[in-house]
């Protein structure tokens, strides 16, 4: 096993399948000449040429569509949308056409499109720069939605989402690019749908996903000392979902926290929530606590940003709180 | 007074003064913000104008106080250029709570309603379709008394927003002046790159609309064709398109390694240096002594340390801050609840 970044972890996959398929190009952004705003394609234009690592127009809606009407032109397009902000420009060709052709269809086509993507705030980037809005996409079925936390995670989501045949939305975060992890020199999977019960333990269940996630198992390291043992169920995959393992760990715990970066209102986590009250009702023992960023757009101003987003403080106290 | 002969207009020494105080002093407020940034005063994403300063004053200065601006995200020099306070502009830039987005905002998101600046908004192209409503709303309500300038980079006319607000601008007859800022580059991908039609203003020339390029080096043109522009949309007459070619020195943000194009490229671009021709003009026609620019020069060092301070010494917003101005109050006139 090696330790590589989030970062790295990316870019030798993209690199993989590059290699190993020549239906597969990427496009999108700034991935060429500038080496990708997050650096992640950094030397692909020279390693991989023009015609497969594509500089595109700033033009999300074609950018999108055209992976789709690539897609289904038989390549195995990589599509890049800089950021999951400026996804909403494409929002149409991946909400009203991607999600919807194999249906409307009558199942005639598959749609093998990897659409990649950078979800989140705590940079300093505003309003316009920080949110997260994978829920929304998550909210549509036709979709697959891959929302990794982990180097070994986005590594091997995203062979599955390359392997898979539906158009995924694969959410990284940008703040987890730095992260180090240990990732396996051979091929493994982390198929789309299935949770991972990141740590075990018997007092409270703890449920995330992406950079909220990396920020629970910290936590949950931190309340072992304070003589707290949690349990964290990390999603890695939002839709298909996958609850299962958080089910059985409310048998055991009887207590659940949900931890997203977003607002609330329309969360993601509001959906598990409701799934657990319909599953496993009756195994809590305390109201389903909710922890998330505040509901406001994302302040500039570094003392406000803090404030607004959920942090390792705010994750421990509500773990205390329903503990206490 | 000694003069300089324009077109449209004649400059006097003293406007022509102005200009060269307004260039050196967003060029001064640039490189402090790169330099506060550097010590970790200024965060996120900070794109500087240097290099383009030409752009924003010649424009700027054409507008009447009623008039709206709409722009990017690299909007300092927009809105120094319209005379926000140095000393608000770097308070927001520190995100202190006496900045003039009240620290919320940030680098990309400056907002003076009094001054008619509606932004500083980041996603690209978004702001067109807004100075396409100012502009409708002028008409409908003032006869077109106000005109919409909008700034936006060459990048953005790539995003459908573009064609969209340009034909509706045209359709309608509005009065907006659609300035795009071309230096060449949307972030590291050259406009040769991304391009099918690389002349933008032939873009906009199909929908109708009078259109031009023009030199984004020389403030006095830049002057001269936005006021043209602006005096056939306030007279009714609709939207106008300038490409105004210019160049930003800088990298894209200052996360930008700036590894797509070479030294030589920038250097001929600096040899064109938009202050350097004014200087070199006022100088040469006898219009400005030495001394007199030299005190100008340090009346913007001045400025610029002043706003520093101001921002250092301001408070952050209070905590409470948090959650206020995400909703209006509703309307005073409103029947009651
Ligand atoms: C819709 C959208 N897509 C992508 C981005 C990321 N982005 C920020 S600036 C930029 C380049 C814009 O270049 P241009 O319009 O030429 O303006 P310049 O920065 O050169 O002044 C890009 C791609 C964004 N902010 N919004
Ligand atoms: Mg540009």
């Amino acid at each position: 096993m090696a330790e590589v970044t989030y970062r790295e972890a990316m870019s030798a996959v993209l690199a993989e399948y590059l290699e190993k398929d020549d239906r597969v190009f990427i496009m999108g952004e700034d991935i060429g000449a500038y080496g990708g705003s997050y650096a992640v394609t950094k030397g692909f234009l020279e390693r991989y040429g023009e015609e497969r690592i594509r500089d595109a127009p700033i033009a999300e809606s074609v950018i999108a569509g055209a992976g789709l009407g690539a897609a289904l032109g038989g390549m195995r397009p990589i599509v890049e949308l800089m950021t999951i902000n400026f996804s909403l420009l494409a929002m149409d060709q991946i909400v009203n056409h991607a999600a919807k052709l194999r249906y409307m269809s009558g199942g005639q086509f598959s749609i093998p499109l990897v659409i990649r993507t950078v979800s989140g705030g705590g940079n300093r980037l505003g309003a316009q720069h920080s949110q997260s809005l994978e829920g929304w996409y998550a909210h549509v079925p036709g979709l697959k939605v891959a929302v990794p936390s982990s180097p070994y995670d986005a590594k091997g989501l995203f062979r599955a989402a390359m392997e898979d045949n539906n158009p995924v939305l694969f959410v990284e975060h940008s703040l987890l690019y730095g992260v180090r992890g240990e990732v396996p020199e051979g091929y493994y999977e982390v198929p789309l749908g299935r949770s991972a019960l990141s740590r075990q333990g018997t007092d409270v269940t703890v449920v995330s996903y992406s950079r909220m996630a990396h920020l629970c198992r910290q936590v949950a390291e931190k309340l072992a000392g304070e003589g707290v043992s949690c349990e964290v169920v990390d999603l890695r995959c939002l839709r298909p979902l996958d609850l299962a393992p958080v089910f059985q760990s409310v048998t055991k715990t009887h207590r659940v926290v949900l931890v997203e970066e977003t607002w609330a209102t329309g969360g993601f986590m509001g959906e598990v929530a409701s799934q657990i009250m319909t599953q496993a009702f009756d195994h809590l023992d305390a109201p389903v606590v909710r922890v998330a960023g505040k509901e406001v757009p994302m302040p500039y101003s570094r003392p406000l940003e803090l404030a607004a987003l959920p942090d390792e403080e705010s994750i421990a106290q509500a773990i205390r709180d329903i503990l206490a | 007074m000694a003069t300089v002969r324009a077109r449209e207009q004649t400059l006097t020494k003293k406007e022509l003064l102005e200009f060269y105080r307004q260039m050196v002093l967003i060029r001064r407020f640039e490189e402090k913000s790169s330099e506060m940034y550097g010590r970790g005063k200024i965060g996120g994403f900070l794109h500087l104008y240097i290099g383009e300063e030409a752009v924003a004053v010649g424009a700027i200065s054409v507008l009447e106080p009623q008039d709206y601006i709409v722009s990017h995200y690299r909007e300092h020099g927009h809105a120094l250029a319209r005379g926000m306070h140095p000393n608000v502009v770097m308070a927001e830039l520190f995100g202190k709570d006496t900045g003039c987005s009240r620290g919320k905002g940030g680098s990309m998101h400056l907002f003076d309603v009094s001054l008619g600046f509606y932004g500083g908004t980041a996603i690209v192209g978004g702001g067109m379709p807004i100075s396409v409503g100012l502009a409708l709303a002028s008409k409908l309500h003032e006869g077109s008394r106000r005109v919409a300038l909008n700034f936006f980079g060459d990048a953005a006319v790539n995003e459908g927003e573009f064609h969209e607000s340009l034909n509706l601008a045209t359709l309608w007859k509005l009065p907006v002046v659609f300035a795009c800022e071309n230096n060449g580059y949307g972030m590291g991908t050259a406009v040769e790159r991304t391009f099918a039609i690389q002349e933008m203003y032939l873009l906009a020339e199909r929908y109708g609309i009078p259109s031009e390029r023009l030199d984004g080096m020389d403030v006095m043109t830049v002057r001269r064709r936005t006021q043209a522009a602006v005096a056939r949309a306030r007279a009714g007459e609709g939207p106008s398109f300038l490409e105004i070619m210019t160049y930003r020195y800088m990298g894209h943000s200052m996360a930008d390694p700036v590894s797509y194009r070479g030294r030589s490229e920038v250097d001929l671009w600096r040899q064109r240096d938009c202050i350097e021709f004014l200087r070199r003009k006022l100088l040469g026609e006898g219009l400005a002594s030495a001394e007199e620019l030299g005190s100008l020069d340090a009346e913007v060092d001045l400025a610029v340390e002043a706003a520093v301070r101001f921002a250092e010494e301001s408070p952050f917003p209070a905590p409470e801050e948090l959650y206020s101005d995400v909703h209006s109050p509703r309307r005073a006139d409103a029947p009651p609840l």
